[in-house]
């Protein structure tokens, strides 16, 4: 943290109502095994899962499902044991309501783990074997970014990290998974983050947790108490304390230049769900199959934390928290940053952390007004954009104009959104340019290619009337020649003949 | 462009709003500025509240005018405040006892040409109160220079209701028995008339300024404290930063120090420019605009500045005795400039916007 900072407080984002309580103090429960699992091929950044079973085949719990496709993908495993009974479409956990393909189990509710064996002892082993493990066993980044972690550690290895940040902040409100998850598992928290710091060659740890969370940092502290190099840092609760680059500064006090990977400055972030997962992966070896998500909200009874099977509906989650009425919004993630469902027929993914259920008066979407140029958006920007003007920019259609007020560097946090007197949606609006722009660019990119490949053909054509022409040219030359040539020999015979005669 | 991503119940996150509105700032500059405006009352009599109930009426009327005619529902905007809020700036601004064409016509002004014509709340480039008090001081100067004595509701010679609206319809009966000249523009009549300070303000019935606020001036602009204490509370509430006023009452206060040391016989003291014309209420209430004062600290810093310096010139160096209105609308043209020349660093990134060198941060 810089001085100003320490003085005067952080001057960058919200602070919203938290709203984690009493969710985050009520124990955490397995969720009964639901009729159904329908578990996403897709539940990571990357390539789909590639399906290696068939329907009607038994599968255990644990057992591979799908391998991962290409550089950039994670392999997909059977959350319980029971029968492949269809492999097809569900509909996204997103506001498009898209299908993506999924593999339906019916359990057999014995949810018997397929044999599985640990390392004893991680530290001895290489680091890439390491990241062959947890690449193997799927894990994720569960902060919801699901980025695959053995990518990352790589990325580490080649980057010479020397610092390995530990996310703890649990940012947004509502949620508690990670509050949870640090409480009731704070050392094999701790063993996740040894083992990463050795995968990545880290030398120390610096666990960052919002203070608004005193039971788990008192946990993490005690489990991290015999690790000299282990820091558990308790950072002011602010949102959004959790994005990899506001964490970073609070803790390093390092800004991540514009156009480079935290890890090209020696940091790399990982989240404590995920170093937790590691942990299991590596000592246990059991892949990634479930996680703890907070189901909280005005339209649930009983909000909790629960331990849910990958591949769960959310309406069957719903449906054990002692639901009150039909929720008018549900949202999968945060309320700052969360997606909003089309309905409860979607499956939970790696990333989900949350479902929030909202109740009529929590779902009140206000009606946008004009912008008062108030300036409350600029002072919450945790980037230091100016998003009214951005919107000012996208509402006129100059997408190159908003560009230039740095609309690239907006992480879509959702504090402007939040702050505005007015209502107005900006980050809608930003992600709308967004989306625009890297049409155009895919557009430009496809015209340039078709140029050139035009430009290709109108060169070869007229290389080739050249060459015919020049062929044509030689042809005749040689017609020509061999005429000549001709006529020559018969005037010599002429001659000859003549000669003879005379 | 696909207008429909702007109309449509938006699908993106954030799915939480704080509980805030345009109407509640609106209301809470209200009630900031409620006190200095009783006291005005109180001190002016039954014709500056039916001028300030005029203006803002006439204010009301221009933008619902506008509206209509603009095809839109009138009601749901004047429901956010801002309409009142200029009215009830632009009569605090004028002379308290002047006629009730005044009031209409700068409270039109103000809706009609100082905010509906560029696209109503949030559009306009200009203060609209300090349009119309422009409008008026160019296009009316006699009225708009007329001050009266303070003259308490509770005195026995105050006029009363009936007589109250008697000079706001008819005009003063006699302006040569209440009317005389605010400090401001007193001291400047005095000097131009080679008469220096220190003999004008110590003469028989110079004006003065006080810090209770019982002067001669416009309707409320006299009662500093009490509107110090307005300033005070939207800066307690974060719906105003400290960078505006501060800057402001820098920016005339500085000069008038430096002044007033060169040469005290001509050029007023800072405690005489801050409490004198609309100094208190300018800094806090009128250069604070949202819609037309930049976005930035940095930028701020400048605007205010730039509020209180080019006021100080023109109450001293001018043609008129007090330069805020002035001075805010000039200033107004430079916030485009001032928002553009200093935009905040975007993190990762130096002042250019080029990114930040890795090797360096490492």
């Amino acid at each position: 943290m810089g001085l100003m900072e320490r003085i005067f407080g952080i001057s960058w984002g919200v602070h919203p109502d938290d709203h984690k309580r009493p969710a985050a103090d009520v124990p955490l429960r397995r969720m009964p095994l639901p009729a159904r699992l329908y578990v996403p091929l897709q539940q990571h950044v990357g390539g789909a899962g590639r399906p290696i079973v068939l329907v009607g085949q038994q599968v255990l719990k644990g057992q591979l499902l799908a391998e991962p496709q290409g550089n950039i993908s994670a392999p997909i495993h059977a959350p319980t044991s029971g029968t492949v009974v269809a492999i097809g479409e569900v509909t996204a956990p997103h506001p498009s309501s898209l299908p993506f393909a999924a593999i339906t189990i019916a359990p057999d509710n014995e949810d018997r783990w397929l044999e599985t064996t640990g390392v004893a002892d991680p530290f001895a082993l290489e680091p890439a074997e390491i990241t062959k493990l947890v690449a193997a066993a799927g894990v994720v980044g569960l902060g919801g970014a699901t980025f695959p972690s053995s990518v990352k550690f790589s990325l580490g290895k080649r980057c010479e990290v020397t610092t390995l940040i530990v996310n703890g902040g649990e940012c947004e409100p509502y949620l508690s998974c990670d509050d949870r998850l640090m409480r009731d598992y704070a050392a094999e928290v701790i063993d996740g983050v040894r083992i990463i710091m050795h995968a990545i060659g880290a030398r120390q740890a610096l666990v960052g947790i919002e203070n608004n969370k005193p039971e788990a940092t008192a946990a993490m502290k005690k489990a991290a108490e015999a690790f000299a190099n282990i820091h558990i840092r308790p950072v002011p609760a602010r949102y959004p304390m959790g994005s990899d680059k506001q964490l970073i500064q609070t803790l390093t006090g390092k800004e991540v230049p514009a156009d480079c990977r935290a890890a090209e400055l020696g940091v790399l972030v990982h989240n404590v769900s995920t170093a937790c997962a590691v942990h299991r992966a590596v000592r246990l070896g059991q892949p990634l199959v479930e996680r703890i998500m907070t189901v909280n909200g005005g339209a649930v009874g009983k909000p909790g934390n629960l331990l849910v099977p990958l591949g769960a509906l959310v309406e069957d989650i719903l449906a054990c928290c002692e639901p009150l009425g039909e929720p008018v919004r549900l949202v999968m993630g945060g309320p700052m940053m969360g997606n909003l469902l089309p309905h409860g027929r979607v499956p939970v993914v790696k990333g989900t952390s949350g479902i929030l259920a909202f109740n009529a008066a929590e779902a009140v979407t206000p009606e946008a007004g004009p912008c008062i140029r108030c300036g409350s958006c600029t002072k919450a920007c945790p980037m230091g954009l100016l998003p009214l003007e951005m919107a000012a920019r996208v509402r006129a259609g100059d997408l190159t104009g908003a560009d230039n007020y740095g609309l690239k560097d907006c992480i879509a946090c959702g504090c402007c959104s939040y702050i505005c007197p007015s209502h107005i949606p900006l980050v809608q609006y930003f992600n709308h340019a967004k989306g625009e722009l890297s049409a155009q660019q895919r557009t430009k990119l496809r015209q340039d290619a078709t140029k050139v490949l035009a430009q290709a053909r109108v060169e070869r054509q007229e290389r080739e009337v050249k060459e015919k022409a020049i062929a044509a040219a030689a042809r005749k030359a040689a017609r020509n020649a061999a005429r000549a040539a001709a006529a020559a020999a018969t005037n010599a015979a002429a001659s000859a003949s003549e000669g003879a005669t005379t | 462009m696909n207008s429909s991503i702007f109309s449509a119940a938006p699908l993106s996150a954030p799915h939480a709003h704080i509980d805030a509105s345009v109407s509640r700032v609106m209301r809470w500059v209200m009630a900031a500025l409620a006190p200095a405006t009783l006291y005005g009352f109180w001190l002016f009599g039954w014709p500056a509240i039916d001028l300030w109930l005029i203006t803002v009426l006439a204010t009301l009327f221009g933008e619902a005018l506008c509206l209509r005619l603009a095809g839109r529902r009138a009601l749901p905007v004047l429901g956010d405040g801002s309409a009142i809020l200029t009215g009830w700036l632009l009569a605090l601004s004028l002379p308290p006892w002047a006629p009730w064409w005044v009031g209409v016509f700068g409270g039109l002004f103000a809706a009609v040409f100082g905010k509906q014509v560029f696209g109503g709340l949030g559009q306009n480039p200009f203060n609209p109160a300090m349009v119309a008090r422009v409008a008026l001081l160019i296009s009316f100067p006699v009225p708009m220079t007329l001050w009266v004595a303070p003259l308490p509701i509770t005195a026995a010679t105050a006029p009363g209701f009936v007589a109250g609206l008697h000079i706001l319809f008819h005009g003063l009966p006699n302006v040569d028995a209440v009317a005389s000249a605010s400090v401001l523009g007193f001291a400047k009549t005095e000097l131009t008339r080679g008469i220096d300070l220190f003999h004008s303000l110590l003469g028989a019935g110079a004006p003065h300024t006080a810090i209770s606020g019982f002067r001669q001036g416009s309707l409320g602009e006299s009662a500093s404290l009490l509107l110090a204490g307005g300033g005070l509370l939207l800066l307690g509430l974060r719906i105003i930063s400290w960078h505006i006023p501060v800057a402001m009452l820098v920016g005339i206060a500085g000069p008038a120090l430096i002044m007033h040391q060169i040469d005290p016989t001509h050029y007023l003291d800072a405690a005489t420019h801050l409490l004198a014309g609309g100094a208190i209420l300018g800094a806090f209430f009128i250069a604070t605009d949202y819609v037309t004062s930049p976005n930035t600290k940095g930028g701020q810093i400048v605007f205010g500045f730039g509020c209180g310096f080019l006021t100080y010139v023109i109450r001293t160096w001018g043609g008129y005795p007090e330069g805020v209105a002035f001075a805010v609308i000039l200033m107004n043209t430079l916030t485009p400039v001032i928002d553009r020349v200093m935009m905040p660093r975007i993190y990762g990134r130096d002042r250019r916007g080029t990114p930040l060198e890795p090797d360096r941060v490492r």
